[in-house]
């Protein structure tokens, strides 16, 4: 009982004290209730504001980029989904255990997936793991998603381009907007991310291609899923462009030149039509449209070969002897010589103290005009245009287009240099020495074309005079009305020559062919006409052509155009240090002409609505059914 | 007189078996567990697999109301007999889970068993209440040996055992229990339990001034000592999209499933120990006074158990589970609303969770039992 008594005692104490717990209690429940009522009553619109904001998202849809084709309505570029794997690191519960199992879902190097989430950066930003997944990788990923928290993988459209090498200088490529560029009011529409045209057509006509992104919000959960979508605004589709080049012909161009650097143009005299335009060494247009490492554009930029120039029309070279196509002209024109005059050629030119060497050794003897042409005999030419004096050659050289753009539609064009005195002037604070005429009379010297202009040249010979701008875009189809717009192709300038000079000139091209300098262009199925020239690299040679080092060796220049009587190609071939012209660039020429004229184009633009719905891709299939309506 | 009348009255009640007090006991019981399996429902309806959470629970509420009616219907003199041996067991247990146990957010408590995993930091709780009360009551403690040191020697082992899982939040409740009935029975020196009640209770508000003047990175360091696992992204992520969650609720709150917060998953453990938030979102301040309402008078009903009862065990049993559940409902809702770090600590009776609503389940169980003893000694 004593016992029993002793705790009866301490129970009632017990008892008593629960008073404490009590008032703590409702203490305690009392603060609790203020801290809710301040949280849910005065600071509640606040939070309602905050857990709206957390939850809709201003997302914006990215426009489906246009579609290029060429003159024939093959696809030369699209947009294909590519799958990217994103990781959000907020929802990354136990990053080890994920990244095990993304290396073994993907048979990536662990570490390598360590370096890309621990890499320094917002938490709040998701973290690229790896790009273009493939379909199987993708549907693997999402089938795990239940165990990979965290893990996104969203759908991206990526520039695709089926020939992936061929046609890249022309086509360009595409890349993420850079900060520089959408500080310009042309990028105004752009947001950061945006892939614009970088290069080529995709640059140049970026505006027509690029469309108009639209606007969505979308519901979002924490871990990024969407759970709905309202579409405040619909995005507008780029333009599709119908090129003026023929793929099977580029891809031609381009196996003749193969390993070897240098350009080939194949222009539509009448037109100004670009039917292919190669140039080597380059580069493949998925690659430089997906993100490169600053390594990889290292590598590229660094490259000797210089893959990134087009040396289509950003190539500078001397002409060498086919600017004498040019010399003829304006030689007839200022009657500084008549087709039967005869200058007497024994090998060498002598001027003041020095002696301008021909070619050939020991003289062409007497040559009239077309002898000179047919024969490339240099010592006729330097006696021309020291006659001329270098002014009247240069006023015809920008006749004929030199020393300016040609206005093809390509970013970045280089006009070359046609000499003299104000030239050199400006360029050099020096005046122009008499001998220097002697060398541009040839075309070396100062003397700088590109192989675009040097088409465009041959191709006014060929079509008489009349000069077309060349021409890349035949047509656009206006994905927002569903038009196909055709571009009228304009003549822009006719060279002031007195009627029979340029037959003249034409007669003595058809020679150089048949009898001349460029026999290894003689064709059975198409006649050619054309001139060599071999662009000086070294000023002093010594030895046979085999001996010299190869970036000493001249460069190789043909242009040709075909048929002779109704001429429908104009063709520039430029082989980087590939020797003489005749032997190394006039063979490439005739092959691609006569691949032209058994491919037997149309006149006129191959782009008819027909061609577009059979061609057309998925893509652009609604619109362009539309069109074909 | 009166007072003889009203025992009279009980006896012949507690002779069916039920009264009223037990009436109002239990419907408040399964009130909050109502309410607390519909925010379960609206955060889990939409998962998608057959057996979802809110179902879960509903077979853990079976289960504890088994363990409810076997802890009712028992004499509690007899289950705190079983105390030390079932202290050992759990002890056995807790060192198990260290080495066999599964894994989850990086801390091990989880023993598997089939489809379940089961909790032996839960139970730890109350079979430590059991353990300390039968203690107390054994025979006269005196002394400071007796009164405090002892006991704190019987509450280490299992105290460090949790802490090693690491389990923060049960370690604390751990202390808490241990620091009430330390208090309860009594010290040499009234004033020192009253300060040290009461600094246990605002605990979590003094907490929140010192918490509020500390540097982002000192609090992440802080936490990502005493619970790495909680938090992994840190920046109080979690804290943050709950006091959003709550704000948002206003006077009325959201509705059922017009929680954003929580259905599309902004607010992490919507299901488990953020609960309560999930509750908030949807109903609002008008909803969360309900159920404080609830939860102080369950509490309220228990004291009246206490001050009712018989002997010193049932006294002391009923205060230690009177404080745990205080301990665990202010500690959550106290971290929800962002006045206390976040540990993990379940509401009792709404979280989602089997051990914890058994081991809930089975305490008030007691609580009633200790009622209902009190009169079957007459």
């Amino acid at each position: 009982m004593a016992t029993a008594g002793l705790h009866d005692s301490e129970l009632g104490e017990l008892q008593r004290r629960l008073v404490i717990l009590r008032v703590g209690l409702l203490l305690v429940v009392a603060l609790l209730g203020l801290r809710l009522w301040h949280l849910q009553i005065r600071e509640g619109p606040y939070y309602r504001d905050l857990s709206e904001n957390n939850r809709t998202r201003s997302v914006i849809i990215e426009p489906a980029r246009g579609l290029i084709y060429d003159r024939n309505g093959v696809l030369l570029a699209n947009n294909v989904p590519s799958f990217t794997l994103y990781v959000s690191l907020e929802d990354v519960k136990d990053r080890d255990l994920l990244i095990e199992k993304l290396s073994s879902l993907l048979g990536l190097d662990p570490t390598l997936i360590r370096g890309k989430l621990t890499a320094r950066g917002s938490k709040q930003l998701p973290r690229k793991v790896k790009g273009r997944l493939t379909l199987r990788e993708a549907t693997l990923i999402e089938s795990h998603r239940l165990d990979l928290p965290g893990v996104m993988v969203q759908v991206e459209s990526q520039r695709n381009y089926p020939g992936g090498v061929t046609a890249s200088h022309l086509l360009g490529y595409v890349g993420e907007v850079s900060p520089e560029q959408l500080e310009k009011p042309e990028f105004a529409d752009l947001h950061q991310g945006s892939i614009v045209g970088q290069y080529g057509v995709e640059k140049f006509f970026d505006r027509l291609l690029r469309g108009q992104a639209g606007q969505k919000n979308v519901e979002v959960d924490a871990v990024g899923h969407e759970k709905q979508t309202v579409v405040v605004e619909q995005p507008h589709a780029g333009d599709n462009l119908y090129l003026t080049i023929d793929v099977r012909l580029q891809k031609v161009a381009e196996s003749l030149l193969g390993e070897e650097s240098g350009a080939i143009v194949a222009l539509d005299p009448r037109t100004g039509d670009v039917l292919a335009m190669a140039s080597r060494p380059g580069f493949d247009s998925n690659i430089l449209s997906r993100e490169l490492t600053p390594k990889q554009w290292a590598e590229i930029v660094q490259d000797e070969g210089r893959p990134l120039n087009n040396r289509a029309s950003q190539g500078q070279y001397p002409p060498g002897s086919v600017f004498k196509v040019m010399m003829a002209a304006a030689a007839l024109e200022t009657k500084t010589v008549t087709p039967s005059t005869s200058i007497y050629c024994n090998g060498g030119y002598q001027f003041g103290r020095r002696l301008y060497h021909d070619w050939k050794a020991g003289g062409h003897g007497s040559v009239d005009l077309r002898h000179a042409l047919v024969h490339s005999c240099d010592v006729y030419f330097y006696t021309v245009g020291q006659r001329m004096g270098i002014e009247t050659m240069a006023s015809f050289a920008h006749q004929f287009g030199l020393g300016e753009e040609t206005g093809i539609e390509l970013p970045s064009e280089r006009v070359g240099i046609v000499p003299s005195d104000a030239w050199k002037r400006k360029a050099k604070n020096e005046a122009w020495l008499p001998g220097e005429t002697i060398s541009a009379s040839i075309g070396q010297g100062y003397v700088n074309v590109t192989p675009l202009q040097m088409a465009s040249l041959i191709g006014t010979i060929a079509n008489d005079g009349v000069t077309f701008r060349p021409r890349l875009v035949q047509a656009v189809l206006d994905r927002a009305t569903g038009e196909l717009q055709q571009r009228v192709a304009a003549p822009k300038r006719t060279v002031q020559l007195r009627p029979g000079i340029i037959p003249l000139i034409k007669e003595a091209l058809a020679g150089v062919v048949k009898e001349g300098t460029a026999t290894r262009a003689k064709s059975d199925l198409v006649t050619i006409a054309g001139k060599t020239g071999t662009a000086q690299v070294a000023a002093l040679r010594t030895g046979s052509e085999k001996d010299i080092p190869k970036k000493f060796r001249d460069h190789a220049w043909f242009v040709a155009f075909a048929p002779v009587e109704a001429p429908t190609i104009a063709v520039a071939v430029l082989g980087e240090h590939m020797g003489h012209g005749g032997s190394a660039s006039a063979p490439l020429a005739k092959e691609l002409i006569e691949t032209y004229v058994k491919l037997d184009l149309p006149a006129t633009s191959g782009v008819t609505d027909g061609a577009v719905v059979r061609k057309g891709d998925g893509g652009g299939r609604e619109r362009d059914d539309r069109s074909g309506d | 007189m009166a007072e003889e009348g009203n025992e009279m009255i009980d006896r012949v009640i507690n002779s069916r078996g039920f009264d009223n007090f037990d009436f109002r006991f239990i419907g408040l019981i399964f009130s909050i567990l109502g309410v607390g399996v519909l925010s379960i429902y609206s955060v889990t309806h939409d998962q998608g697999v057959a057996f979802p959470f809110y179902a879960k629970q509903l077979v853990w509420i079976g289960l504890g109301t088994v363990a409810f009616l076997v802890m009712w219907l028992s004499d509690y003199h007899r289950i705190a007999r079983l105390a030390y041996p079932a202290y050992a067991i759990i002890l056995i247990l807790l060192a198990v889970v260290l080495f066999e146990g599964r894994s989850s957010r990086g801390a091990q408590r989880w023993i598997p068993m089939g489809p379940f995993a089961f909790q032996p930091s839960e139970f730890a709780k109350l079979v430590l209440i059991l353990t300390l009360a039968h203690y107390y009551s054994e025979a006269p403690r005196v002394g400071w040996l007796q009164r405090v040191v002892l006991p704190g020697l019987l509450v280490l082992p299992g105290l460090l055992l949790i802490l090693k899982q690491p389990d923060l939040g049960s370690g604390l409740s751990f202390m808490a229990v241990y620091a009430a009935m330390l208090l309860m029975v009594g010290m040499r020196s009234k004033a020192l339990g009253v300060i040290l009640l009461f600094s246990l209770m605002l605990f979590p508000f003094a907490w929140e001034l010192m918490w509020g003047s500390l540097h982002d990175y000192q609090r992440q360091r802080i936490m990502t000592f005493v619970d790495p696992v909680y938090d992994p992204g840190g920046k109080g992520y979690h804290a943050l999209q709950s006091k959003i969650a709550i704000g948002a609720g206003e006077l009325m709150g959201k509705g059922l499933y017009g929680g954003t917060q929580s259905q599309l998953k902004f607010l992490p453990e919507g299901h488990t120990d953020f609960v309560f938030s999930v509750f908030a979102e949807e109903w609002g301040f008008l909803g969360v006074l309900v159920l404080l309402i609830l939860f102080v008078a369950l509490i309220w009903l228990s004291l009246e158990i206490v001050a009712r009862a018989k002997d010193q065990l049932g006294a002391l049993l009923a205060v230690g589970i009177i404080c745990m559940l205080c301990f665990c409902i202010v500690i959550n809702i106290g971290m929800t609303v962002g006045m206390f770090p976040i540990v993990g600590i379940p509401l009792p009776l709404m979280s989602y969770g089997g051990s914890a609503t058994i081991m809930t389940m089975a305490s008030l169980g007691l609580l009633l039992n200790i009622k209902r003893r009190r009169l079957s000694f007459f």
